[in-house]
């Protein structure tokens, strides 16, 4: 009588696409606050070449995150309005789909942001962000903050001062996460051979994704 | 029943009493043996002691995350209380020895690396890791539903310890830390290395003993006792409400 | 053992505490195929509590329920996909219209996609939307939500019914046409429980009206709505306090 996975999966990622090309709530957000954080940085750090060179990937990600922890927000509270997550608690679903599903749209979400950013500080920082192997890197970097990000989002959006909470429990916990993004984004620009960065990049997803996978189903039953 | 609670409720078991006579008196033996029984080193001098408790506090702190982790997992799977108090009383005792861990740190570097904090890759992620065991405290108080509060707190106690495993291993994997390792070679940046030595190693090892599982386990366990009592004390204001 | 002896729902000693403090103390609570059932009580008797353990939706700390002959929370899914629940949220999605907010809920019931749009055509018409199904959930009014919700928990034709307080927040006219559409449920056969303050217009629709009182059953009579029973003076009489909106 359950409803396969992969149904709801896509149900529900349709679902929250549909609402987000109609309201253009979280993305149009989103990007509008990453570029504003990508030029308050370019006017509060002068920067010559080589300054630039090594702090691009900071600010992209810096930024990247913040705007995540937007979204993220806005995305998990959305399900608690009107009850959303009530609708999919009630019906004969895996809950596990409504981890997956939520955590694929972020991530687009998140993704659409990280794409429009490349190109913006490319001609900002006049340095050539649009590699292959920088491609590689923000996905799986967004991946990685969807996927822990969703967990959190969805015990904050449930405590009283939900929006100033998700920040001070997620920052903490996505250091390890930024720390080799940032070593495999710099080694990319450095010319040096990133690949070996970009597996444990692989590696810290699939631990925060198991880490939602196993425990989302608790923090949203009741 | 209720007059059985009563009694034990003031008294500590005789096991505790017993650990807890014995973690001071070697707590006592692991400070004479670190200040008195090992050499002095050769390059850094007196200050090179500080060492046998900064390091084993760091590994007490991660054994009482350890701690956390098995109180949310087993209080996730089974419900009941007293894993998550076990979880909480992890979370503060590894809070507490993390600090002495930073604080004996910044000592020792002072006078060795000339400065009290330095952006190192080692500092900061042992930095981080106190943050996020704040964020959990912080979580805990922002929920009112107890049993949410219980459910979401073993969710996070899990997710923070993957940066308390990142404290640990990081000067493996980051090449550019001037933390030096005690363990095997350290990494070439390294400032502040020191033979580790058979006279290092006898001082080492009961302090590395006593910072890294008495007291954590002495500690934890009163922890629970004053939670248990606390709780106690709740659920008879509940009951009299009720009323 | 057929199907006409066993009760729907069965509820066996149903405990739930939130810590030390017991909101439902050993419940035990019978329900009959087609039967529309008001659930009355003072707030915080439980009542609300009841609907939600009776859609899964809180476990509870002891006893048993069964719905259909499945029991929770083994065949937790085989009982949901027999629930219908209309809750004081709508619980739905605001940015989506009528259409495709059931559309999603038709997806997560796993019905087929052909039979899907004829069943929300049809279904929006029986509660008057049908003129709004491209229209934004956010834009409807509190009554025009409450009817989409009705359609939402009526979508997978569940066998029972289950409504938290439904006339909140309604005026008049929207609260006379959801008597209709209660009415309409009860005829076309479907058991249907209500929680509800609304004793007046519990005494003119259902069959049957049990007040919970501190966690357990206080009054629990058949009603023949040809000569209702006076159920504010009875509900003063069982919970000592007067009936409060």
């Amino acid at each position: 009588m359950t409803t396969p996975l992969w149904r709801t999966v896509f149900a529900i990622i349709r679902k929250d696409l549909r609402a987000e090309l109609r309201s253009r709530e979280l993305v149009s957000t989103m990007v509008l606050f990453a570029l504003l954080s990508v030029l308050v940085f370019s006017f509060a750090l002068e920067l010559d070449r080589t300054a630039r060179q090594e702090i691009v990937n900071g600010i992209l990600w810096v930024t990247l995150v913040f705007a995540s922890i937007l979204g993220l927000n806005r995305s998990l509270a959305t399900e608690r309005e009107l009850g959303g997550m009530d609708a999919m608690m009630i019906s004969p679903i895996p809950r596990m789909a409504i981890y997956l599903g939520k955590m694929v749209g972020n991530f687009l979400f998140v993704l659409v942001v990280g794409l429009s950013l490349l190109p913006v500080m490319t001609i900002l920082y006049n340095i050539v962000l649009i590699q292959i192997p920088l491609l590689a890197i923000l996905v799986l970097g967004v991946f990685g903050l969807a996927s822990i990000g969703t967990l959190l989002a969805a015990m904050t959006a449930q405590t009283r001062s939900r929006e100033t909470l998700l920040p001070i429990a997620m920052l903490p916990v996505i250091i390890p996460l930024l720390l080799v993004v940032i070593a495999a984004a710099s080694a990319v620009l450095k010319n040096e051979d990133a690949w070996g960065w970009i597996g444990v990049l692989g590696l810290v997803d699939i631990i925060y994704a198991m880490l939602g996978l196993l425990l989302f189903e608790y923090v949203i039953e009741d | 029943m209720t007059t059985a609670v009563k009694n034990d409720a003031f008294a500590p078991p005789n096991r505790l009493r017993l650990l807890t006579i014995a973690t001071v008196i070697f707590t006592a033996i692991g400070l004479v043996m670190a200040m008195f029984v090992a050499k002095t080193d050769v390059d850094q001098g007196d200050i090179q002691r500080i060492f046998y408790f900064h390091m084993p506090s760091f590994f007490g702190a991660f054994v009482a995350f350890i701690a956390t982790v098995i109180g949310g997992v087993n209080y996730l799977r089974t419900r009941e209380n007293r894993w998550d108090t076990l979880a909480l009383a992890g979370v503060e005792v590894g809070l507490a020895l993390s600090l002495i861990n930073l604080i004996t740190g910044s000592i020792w570097a002072r006078p060795i690396w000339n400065t009290w904090w330095t952006w190192d890759a080692r500092l900061t992620s042992a930095a981080i890791m106190c943050l996020t065991y704040a964020a959990y405290l912080m979580l805990r108080s922002g929920i009112e539903n107890p049993e949410k509060r219980r459910v979401f707190s073993s969710v996070y106690g899990i997710v923070a310890i993957t940066t308390a495993v990142l404290t640990l291993v990081i000067i493996r994997i980051v090449p550019t830390t001037i933390h030096p390792a005690v363990i095997g070679p350290s990494p070439q940046n390294a400032e502040g290395a020191f033979e580790f030595s058979q006279n290092v190693a006898m001082a080492l090892g009961p302090n590395f003993i006593i910072w890294g599982f008495l007291i954590p386990i002495t500690l934890i366990w009163w922890r629970i006792r004053l939670q248990n009592r606390a709780d106690a004390v709740q659920m008879r204001k509940i009951e009299a409400l009720a009323e | 053992m057929s199907d006409q002896l066993r009760p729907l729902i069965e509820v066996v000693d149903l405990v739930k505490q939130y810590d030390v403090l017991p909101v439902l103390r050993k419940l035990n609570l019978n329900v009959q195929r087609g039967e529309f059932v008001a659930l009355l009580g003072p707030n915080g008797s439980g009542k609300s509590t009841l609907l939600r353990l009776l859609c899964a939706l809180t476990r509870p700390t002891s006893g048993e329920i069964r719905i259909g002959g499945w029991s929770l929370p083994k065949e937790i899914n085989a009982v949901r996909s027999q629930i219908g629940l209309v809750s004081h949220k709508p619980l739905f999605y605001e940015n989506l219209t009528a259409t495709e907010n059931l559309t999603f809920v038709g997806r997560l019931y796993n019905i087929p996609a052909n039979e899907l749009s004829e069943r929300i055509r049809q279904l929006l018409e029986e509660v008057g939307l049908l003129k709004r199904a491209h229209d934004l959930a956010r834009t409807f009014s509190r009554g025009m939500q409450q009817r989409l919700s009705i359609a939402r928990a009526l979508l997978h034709q569940p066998d029972v019914l289950l409504f938290d307080e439904p006339y909140t927040g309604l005026d008049q006219m929207a609260g006379g046409i959801l008597d209709d559409l209660l009415r309409k449920a009860h005829q076309s056969g479907r058991t249907i429980i209500m929680t509800t303050h609304q004793l007046e217009r519990a005494e003119t629709l259902v069959s049957r009206a049990v007040i919970i009182k501190k966690g357990v059953i206080g009054y629990d009579e058949q009603i023949n709505p040809a000569s209702p029973p006076n159920l504010v003076k009875i509900y003063t009489e069982v919970t000592g306090m007067v009936n409060a909106l």
